[in-house]
């Protein structure tokens, strides 16, 4: 080719492979039976992610979580699994829980629990034909919605829960929604969670894979939290090493309620768990909390948004991480306040301890404020474990990896610490320790 | 100054001039032809008889600029700057090269005197005892005159404008020039490196302490010029310099743009400490012109021990997108940036620093406060990185923000790369508003709400104004009380 010809050729978009991935997946079109109104809504995301592509470094939310980089394939979908199988795959349920479980994508109503008085719930794959119920709880932030990955799963989505409590309903059982890959599939699901005015419910959300399948799991959950109304989340994600796990929660406020949100991290290849919160009733009250544990060359991204569109609204934010080897951890948390949120009462914090000298920390904590009776703040740090304090404990007869695993252990247990179910706090404090003992065993070998 | 007089002077600012450096001086100038080629930099190049390797180094400049885009990621809102529409060169006339003050047009000195630059070194003597301070002033595009230059001499100092420094001193500009900002760093950058205009240029030769502090007026006159200077300031091993920076531009209703590149390179155990106070006019009530003051500042500290200091109070402006950054490169050098930015009316700042951790057992140290008032939206942008062989790096930032009024905003989005597990990475931000109990108490002791407010800001800002040189602080002070008249009641 002559080199003029090659100064003046158009530049074309190179799509990486998971992103070709992405659009076989869309083309090859897997029985879909959607409502007009979803149709629309899927034809629009999958327009946009083709002339996007997958977010970049350029684009500023995922500076630091490039996923042209990061995401080499994305697996098929999975055909349904039949029963005996999926019960094999999910165990036992917990005591004192009503399980709504998920395998490989797709809800298995067979092996959930009967359901308490007053929540019920119908499956997002019965739903998308009709969409009629599901209309008004999908997009509901647009913030949420001009996120590529919310805009993957809108295009994707195929399964999940559409869970209602009733007003002043007290759930006495957790409520638990269960996934489990059982090998290399992509699952896109979609939840959509209301609790109604003075209802009170926990809600935990599991992911669990094969040690070394490349599962891909996009879930996006759009909660709404009533007037007065409480909920207590709580997610544990403890998937295989090999996998990608991104996960959005969009909640939105009303008067006077609240979210205790926890989320424990610990598995993936790749994994962003996004948290876009929206005050949109006064004197409500956010309080979310983050453990990430990281080694060999995982990457984790922690991304939140907090938006106070009106006045006297609190937010805490705490999110710890460790990062071992080569591992990158990433915190990106914006605090927003609108012009008439007054007495906005906003705090961030993100410390991160790296373990040892290939590990990385990014934090970006960012405040946009456009009122001015607030008060909001956030602090950042990251460092190594310290020293003096481990001599302190070494000198007392601790051997040192144990007094590394104390240390730890200390400083992620400020955020654990507030769960306020104890079972949930025990199980999210085993696994942290079950981290913490793989540790300790590839460090001896 | 008596403080009755005192109080007298501040009510009349308050009713007569809220921009008290507003004034326009009638000079005739030597101007380029409006808009920007080829010709207009070798125009620039030729009015500056300028040796041709620095052409060339301009005109790849320029055409590296033509394949750039203007940086959109600011959050700062204006319309399209139409770089056609704008001389790049205006010189006063007739005073190319003077050689004493007495050549100076005397409508040029009257202007400073309006400013109060005390360029005759005898004013300055006249004054308060110790307070000598060697100036640089640049008009429009073009350096007037340099004060106190026999003295730094005999320091072995050079302190010149930078097209002195190209005839003279060659070999340094040639060496330092571009080595910190690179003509390709980014849009204004690059557009500065074709067409700048003048500045400073210091060099502190090795074990010297600079016996003076170094200042250079800059001024915008002419009626739709881009001020484009340049500055480069090089403290070789174990030298030390305090540099001082002021700006002032003329009440115009059109916006006129102001893009420098300030270049600090600092050798072993050298030190370099930058204050800038820049008041360029901020456009009017109604957000009506003002400057566009888009500025590159880097330092580097290129060997061990080395340390810069920023220091800024920005009170000017319609749109400020600046961040004066430490490459600490050399290992136990130290970076430091210390920040006042008021935003008032309609003023859109985005400011912050860049620290960007190399070398071994580096720290640096960020204190930020950002005072928004008005309609005006106050950003507070910067970066902490800390690169894989920075061991033992530490940073701390403190970045607060302070809002007066309901129309305004203050935003903080700092980025802190943390690659180094010896590394120690602090940052803590908050933003409030002034106290209603502090107001109360000062104005049931008798003052006005507006003192109040003044005197709760330059507590706010204490941290930052202890920075800079003693005759800047008060200056900066009476500033503060300047850029937030109106802000309340």
């Amino acid at each position: 080719m002559p080199e003029s010809a090659v100064m003046t050729a158009e530049p074309r978009i190179l799509r990486t492979q998971a992103e070709k991935d992405l659009l076989d997946l869309w083309r090859r079109k897997p029985e879909r039976a959607d409502s007009a109104a979803i149709a629309t809504l899927r034809d629009a995301a999958i327009a946009r992610f083709d002339k996007a592509g997958l977010p970049h470094r350029r684009v500023e939310e995922y500076k630091y979580t490039d996923l042209r980089a990061l995401l080499k394939t994305v697996p098929p979908l999975a055909g349904r699994a039949d029963v005996e199988a999926a019960r094999a795959a999910a165990g036992p349920a917990a005591e004192g829980e009503v399980r709504l479980v998920f395998v490989d994508g797709h809800f298995e109503p067979a092996l959930s629990g009967a359901l308490p008085k007053g929540v019920t719930v119908e499956s997002l794959a019965n739903l998308l034909p009709h969409g009629h119920t599901l209309g008004d709880r999908l997009g509901l932030s647009a913030t949420a919605m001009q996120d590529p990955l919310v805009g993957l799963n809108t295009a994707f989505m195929r399964d999940g829960v559409v869970i209602r409590v009733a007003a002043r309903t007290k759930v006495a059982e957790r409520i638990a929604i269960e996934h489990v890959a059982t090998g290399a599939h992509a699952a896109f699901l979609r939840h959509a969670v209301a609790v109604e005015d003075l209802a009170e419910v926990t809600i935990v959300e599991r992911y669990r894979g094969p040690a070394d399948a490349a599962s891909h799991v996009n879930e996006v959950v759009e909660l709404t939290i009533g007037d007065g109304a409480t909920v207590h989340w709580v997610k544990l994600q403890t998937e295989g090493l090999a996998a990608a796990h991104f996960s959005t929660l969009v909640v939105d406020l009303s008067e006077k309620a609240e979210l205790d949100h926890f989320a424990l991290g610990a598995g993936a290849a790749v994994a962003r768990a996004q948290v876009f919160a929206r005050f949109s009733g006064e004197h409500a009250t956010l309080s979310t909390r983050a453990a990430t544990l990281l080694e060999g060359r995982r990457h984790a991204d922690a991304t939140l948004v907090v938006d106070h569109a009106v006045p006297h609204g609190t937010s805490r934010e705490l999110y710890r991480a460790v990062i071992d080897g080569e591992a990158k951890s990433v915190f990106q948390g914006k605090i927003v306040v609108r012009q008439h949120a007054q007495k906005t009462d906003g705090k961030m914090a993100s410390n991160a301890v790296l373990l040892t000298d290939a590990a990385e920390a990014m934090n970006k904590p960012e405040l946009e404020i456009f009122a001015d009776d607030v008060v909001c703040g956030h602090g950042a740090t990251a460092g190594e474990l310290d020293e003096r304090l481990k001599f302190y404990l070494m000198s007392r007869g601790i051997p040192a990896a144990e007094a590394e695993t104390l240390l730890i252990m200390a400083f992620l247990g400020e955020a654990v610490d507030t769960i306020a179910d104890e079972a949930l706090r025990d199980q999210v404090t085993a696994e942290i320790e079950a981290w913490l003992e793989r540790r300790a065993a590839a460090k001896a070998a | 100054m008596p403080a009755v007089q005192e109080t007298v002077d501040q009510v009349l600012a308050i009713d007569v001039d809220q921009y008290k450096y507003g004034f326009e001086t009638a000079i005739e100038s030597d101007l380029a032809p409006k808009g920007l080629d080829e010709s207009t930099v070798r125009f620039i190049s030729a009015k500056k008889n300028e040796p041709e390797w620095l052409l060339e180094w301009r005109l790849d400049a320029f055409r590296r600029w033509q394949t750039m885009e203007e940086p959109t990621w600011a959050r700062v809102d204006y319309p399209k700057i139409d770089f056609q529409d704008l001389y790049y060169y205006a010189a006063p006339k007739g005073t190319a090269g003077p050689k004493s003050l007495d050549e100076v047009d005397p409508e040029l000195l009257r202007t400073y005197e309006k400013l109060g630059i005390p360029l005759r070194e005898q004013e300055v003597l006249a004054g308060v005892q110790g307070a000598r301070i060697a100036v640089d002033a640049v008009f429009d595009s073009v350096s007037v005159v340099t004060t106190f230059r026999d003295e730094l001499k005999k320091a072995g100092v050079i302190f010149c404008s930078i097209s002195e420094a190209v005839r003279e001193h060659p070999e340094l500009v040639r060496k330092y020039l571009g080595s910190v900002v690179p003509v390709t760093d980014n849009f204004y950058a690059t557009l500065n490196s074709a067409v700048f205009s003048d500045g400073s240029f210091v060099y502190v030769p090795p074990g010297v302490r600079c016996p003076m502090e170094l200042s250079t007026y800059f001024r915008i006159n002419e009626k739709n010029t881009g001020q484009f200077e340049r500055t480069l300031i090089i403290a070789d091993r174990g030298a030390y310099v305090s540099y001082l920076e002021g700006c002032t531009a003329p009440q115009r209703d059109e916006n006129q743009l102001h893009a420098a590149v300030v270049e600090l390179v600092a050798l072993e155990d050298a030190e370099i400490k930058y204050s800038t106070v820049q008041n360029w006019y901020p456009g009017d009530r109604d957000g009506k012109g003002g400057i566009y003051n888009f500025v590159t500042k880097r330092g580097d500290c290129r060997e061990a021990r080395a340390k810069i200091s920023w220091t800024q109070v920005e009170t000017g402006s319609a749109i400020t997108w600046k961040y004066p950054s430490c490459i600490l490169r050399g290992d136990e050098s130290q970076g430091e940036f210390y920040s006042i930015a008021i935003s008032n009316g309609y003023q859109q700042v985005d400011s912050g620093t860049k620290m960007i951790h190399l070398g071994k057992n580096t720290s640096s140290r960020i204190i930020s406060k950002g005072i928004s008032a008005g309609r005006s939206n106050n950003t507070y942008r910067g970066l902490v990185s800390i690169n894989r062989k920075a061991t033992n790096a530490r940073n701390f930032t403190n970045c607060d923000s302070l809002l007066i009024g309901h129309d305004c905003g203050a935003h903080t989005v700092p980025y802190i790369e943390t690659r180094n597990a010896t590394a120690t990475v602090e940052h803590e931000a908050t933003t409030s508003k002034i106290s209603e109990d502090q107001l109360f108490y000062c104005v049931s002791r008798g003052l006005s709400s507006e003192e109040a407010v003044a005197l709760i800001v330059n507590g706010f800002v204490r941290d930052v104004l202890q920075q800079l040189p003693m005759e800047f602080a008060v200056e900066a002070q009476k500033l503060i009380g300047i850029s937030l008249e109106g802000s309340v009641g």
